[in-house]
């Protein structure tokens, strides 16, 4: 039994959440579905160890989440959405989490979407047709 | 007959819906992004539709990973938002149209596209947010709304070709329904995003206006990217593009374009709008 190679293996930084990830990831990310409800959320955040023991997690994921270790938790098959809804008890949203994954602050996060969108104003202006205000 | 007035692209991002909650559409960093939504609503208004259909896919509040249907509709009289964790307010229930869904999974199963049907359906941010961003203004949805659910968060995904071959067979679906209703489709998601790994934060300005444009006069265009092509350039959540062929491929080969609005970044993405209306008969 093998887990086929895939063509968007090879984009660097990227973790695409396939059959394989999902397996890998399903205990941890059926635990962070389970925090859509609000009963679940107060049970977690009672005993974050015994309900990710309760939920079948491996030491490692268990121990991940208790650290908020969101990159690990990727490598771990964990989901981004439904890892979202776990950063949300260390205090953390997607850009919070998007600057994690990267070792970076989240203004240092925020600064290089700023500028991948730098100038956009003006390939609008040469697109011709877009709303200005 | 039931007749297409037209089709809208918008983002659905939860920050969005955070700032409507909030109220933050006149602060500085949301008022360009909020303001170029007025043309949208205002036609909105002037073709004032019957029924909205939303193509949006599901981030786990519906679905979990147990199940995960490629192409959900919901065949409900109603449908509700609900708790998806994270503190975004829950909006008022929609109402649906169980007639005209069921007719529509009809139609697209026997046009080769195995629909999964849904009788209760949850619906999230990737719903609520557009539906919000048109109608928060009035005091009760002025439409029914049906959701399309396309699968665009666990690989195997469809494909952008596939999207808007659907577009296509549901256009069909749409206009052989007996009612005379005026149907709008949004196609919500995207443009460039990625949220995960050391590659988070990627935003392609130039790929998303390319994809504006191709939209409206070349949606074929987009029908020609892989998944990990489209991935690489928009980033492993902007593959939610193709979620707006499904749209597209609704409308006519010809449209009228009434709006174009972008802006970025909207929270990690960039967000483009376009209002498509179908030329009168």
């Amino acid at each position: 039994m093998v887990w086929q190679k895939h063509d968007y293996d090879g984009i660097p930084g990227t973790y695409v959440f396939d059959g394989q990830r999902s397996h890998a990831g399903y205990a941890l990310n059926r635990m962070a579905f389970s925090f859509n409800r609000v009963e679940n959320r107060e049970e977690f955040a009672r005993d974050m160890d015994a309900y990710c023991r309760k939920y079948g997690l491996s030491d490692e994921q268990r121990e991940a989440v208790l650290n908020g270790e969101f990159l690990k938790l990727l490598h771990l098959g964990g989901n981004v959405y439904y890892l979202a809804k776990i950063a949300v008890f260390h205090g953390m949203n997607v850009q919070d989490a998007g600057a994690a994954f990267q070792g970076i602050t989240t203004p240092e996060f925020q600064a290089i979407l700023d500028r991948n969108a730098e100038g956009f104003s003006d390939k609008l202006q040469q697109k011709g047709g877009y709303w200005h205000g | 007959m039931a007749r297409i007035v037209g089709g809208v692209t918008t983002s659905h991002i939860p920050a969005i819906s955070n700032a409507m909650a909030k109220g933050l559409e006149q602060e500085p960093y949301w008022k360009r992004f909020f303001d170029g939504y007025e043309p949208v609503k205002e036609w909105l208004a002037k073709v004032d539709p019957d029924v909205a259909i939303v193509v949006y896919n599901d981030h786990g509040l519906n679905f979990f990973l147990n199940q995960v249907p490629t192409f959900a509709l919901g065949c409900a009289d109603h449908y509700e938002n609900a708790d998806e964790g994270w503190g975004l307010p829950t909006l008022a229930s929609f109402e649906g149209d169980a007639q005209f869904s069921w007719h529509l999974a009809e139609s697209l199963i026997n046009q080769d596209f195995d629909m999964t049907t849904c009788q209760e359906m949850l619906v999230d941010h990737g719903f609520v947010t557009p539906m919000a961003l048109m109608w928060r203004h009035l005091p009760a949805w002025p439409v029914k709304a049906i959701p399309l659910a396309v699968n665009t968060v666990q690989h195997p995904l469809t494909s952008a070709r596939r999207c808007y071959q659907l577009g296509k067979a549901l256009g069909k679906a749409i206009e052989s329904y007996p009612e005379d209703s005026k149907v709008v489709i949004f196609g919500t998601g995207g443009l460039s995003h990625q949220l995960q790994g050391e590659r988070a934060g990627i935003i392609d300005v130039d790929f998303d206006l390319e994809c504006m444009e191709h939209i409206i006069h070349d949606p074929e265009w987009m029908t020609r990217f892989s998944n990990a092509e489209l991935m690489e350039k928009a980033g492993t959540e902007g593959i939610e593009v193709i979620m707006w062929l499904v749209m597209r491929g609704a409308l006519a080969p010809k449209v009228d374009v009434i709006h174009k609005h972008y802006h970025a970044p909207i929270s990690n993405t960039g967000a483009g709008v376009l209002v498509l209306e179908n030329p009168a008969d």
